[in-house]
């Protein structure tokens, strides 16, 4: 009798295990096939065509991918400078009693959904910059600043557990050798935690990209390409959470599903890469 | 100058550089908090958890129908997603171990961890909402189910990781199955943790807002049956906080707070359940 419970055991939670990658590869098929109406009638025409009108049943997808790019480019350049600071100071800056309640707070406000950031970033950041920029304040600029600000607790904490994986012996070796913290930081702490850094700035562009709700709010969803940052735009996300209540054409459907595959993939390879490439060296080592 | 003092100098400068954006960074995160608190207590009132949702410019306008799906929806994607999530992760520590198998489900377990959650929600659409012709809070329950599995999933087996094998071969050398070990003794030795995972992972998915907004859909009254769209404080809040009504922004921040307290509580709890068990 135990033995049959043993085995049925193991081959259930097998079962469940290995249903994990069905899943995965069920939603690749389903998007794919949901795209197969827009990928027919587009091709690779799809993604470099400009023009999204769905009342002329016309659809192309540059300018979320464009808008994409370069929210989460804007959101990187902004939040990279700031997580690293904020790790440094973490790891090596603050006094012992700072440390912990700091770096506690920083991590629970990872926990924060991000829908309330974009909601923050409405009402009030929105203000700040058309005061700051012109315009209406809803614009590439003001979602990258929001992305920045949501992805920088994310950011800052897994860089400083980075930071934090150097042993003492050889940072007390260096500061013995008589290094300031800086050159410590530059010498030793940095080049031995290199690897997991730039593998956790990758893992939080990967995030970002996908990112809806933070920018939904203050993007504008506006299909247009222009390098004026304080002008409206939109992105992938923007574009499905907006319009995907609203198509009603079979053709503008297959359109949706189609910039939903082409983010899973997109985010799956820059996540793949921080994952496999970066954030694995640092597990042998 | 000589090369110490320029290395001093440095270091004082990349110091301060560093302070400086760790207070801005911290600053702009504490406005945050400070928002989402201030503006939450402000509109906090009995009626928000006795009233439904009401047009405009009503009085008697509350969250009670978004309290109440939003329940029923996390609730639900927990019932499924808990079991299923620690039975896999069951199987890839106790099983699979560094099987090619296990290492392949760990893998694409962690990249659908960061997947974007939107493109989660269109797939539901697919499946589940387009079939049936309608929104419906069980495809809501649906998606958040699948966001939830890989992070039940990858705790589970990270924890029962750290059940010590001795334990283990203690059990089997008392004659004890492979079943029975695994849930009188491993299960028991790593229950804190596995608590923790559980309270992150549905931490995790009581935020999102992008999987729900074209499964559950939304619905301005209370709505107990899943078969049929249903209110949750995420879409609820969008919503509202994009209307051009004070009134209904107001209640936007009530379900901000709310939501916010709740996810802090289950992180802060998770915290405390690890930390005893390290204390230990």
């Amino acid at each position: 009798m135990s033995i049959l419970i043993d085995k049925l055991f193991a081959h259930l939670t097998k079962f469940i295990a290995i249903a994990i990658l069905l899943i995965v590869a069920w939603i690749f098929t389903v998007l794919f096939q949901n795209s197969m109406t827009s990928m027919e009638a587009f091709g690779f025409d799809f993604i470099t065509e400009t023009k999204w009108a769905p009342n002329l049943e016309k659809f192309g997808a540059l300018p979320a991918i464009y808008g994409s790019v370069v929210s989460t480019f804007l959101a990187m350049v902004l939040a990279v400078p700031l997580a690293i600071g904020v790790a440094i100071f973490l790891s090596e800056l603050a006094p012992a009693k700072l440390k912990s309640p700091v770096g506690v707070s920083i991590e629970l406000l990872a926990a924060i959904p991000s829908v309330i950031y974009g909601m923050w970033g409405l009402f009030y950041f929105v203000p700040i910059v058309r005061d700051a920029f012109g315009g209406i304040g809803i614009s590439m600029l003001t979602a990258g600043i929001v992305l920045s600000i949501m992805i920088l607790p994310f950011m800052a904490a897994v860089t400083r557990d980075a930071m934090n994986t150097t042993p003492d012996i050889l940072k007390e070796s260096a500061y013995a050798l008589g290094g300031t913290k800086w050159d410590v930081i530059k010498d030793i702490v940095i080049p031995y935690a290199k690897a997991g850094i730039i593998g956790s700035f990758i893992l939080a562009l990967g995030r970002a990209i996908g990112e809806t709700m933070a920018v939904t709010f203050v993007m504008g969803n506006v299909h247009r390409i222009s390098t004026d940052l304080t002008e409206a735009a939109t992105s992938i996300p923007v574009t499905l959470a907006n319009e995907f209540n609203e198509a009603d054409t079979d053709l503008y459907y297959s359109s949706l599903f189609e910039l939903s595959l082409i983010l899973l993939v997109i985010s799956f390879t820059i996540i793949s890469i921080a994952k496999f490439y970066f954030l694995r060296k640092k597990r042998i080592a | 100058m000589t090369h110490t003092q320029k290395r001093i100098i440095t270091n004082y400068i990349v110091m301060t550089l560093s302070t400086i954006s760790a207070l801005i960074g911290i600053g702009f995160l504490f406005w945050i908090l400070g928002v989402l608190i201030f503006n939450g207590i402000d509109a906090l009132s009995w009626t928000i958890f006795s009233q439904e949702g009401a047009p405009p410019g009503y009085d008697e306008s509350g969250l009670k129908h978004a309290l109440i799906g939003q329940l029923m929806i996390v609730g639900v994607a927990t019932l499924f997603g808990v079991p299923f999530g620690i039975l896999a992760g069951t199987y890839l520590s106790e099983y699979g171990q560094k099987s090619k198998l296990a290492e392949t489900i760990r893998d694409i377990s962690d990249i659908m961890m960061s997947a974007p959650s939107i493109v989660i929600g269109a797939f539901v659409y697919a499946i589940v909402v387009a079939p049936m012709g309608h929104f419906s809070g069980w495809a809501g329950s649906i998606a958040l189910t699948i966001i939830m599995l890989p992070i039940i999933l990858r705790t589970t087996d990270d924890m029962l990781q750290l059940v010590p094998s001795t334990l283990r071969e203690a059990a089997f050398a008392l004659g004890a199955p492979k079943y029975k070990v695994i849930i009188q003794v491993v299960y028991r030795g790593a229950k804190a943790g596995i608590l923790t995972g559980v309270l992150l992972g549905v931490a995790r998915v009581a935020g999102e807002t992008a999987p729900l907004l074209f499964t559950s859909f939304n619905d301005n009254f209370l709505n107990t049956d899943m078969m049929e769209p249903m209110a949750s404080l995420t879409v609820t809040m969008y919503n509202y906080a994009t209307s051009p009504y004070e009134d209904w922004q107001r209640l936007g921040w009530a379900a901000a707070f709310i939501l916010s307290m709740f996810i802090l509580s289950l992180n802060i709890i998770g915290r405390i359940f690890l930390m005893r068990k390290r204390g230990k």
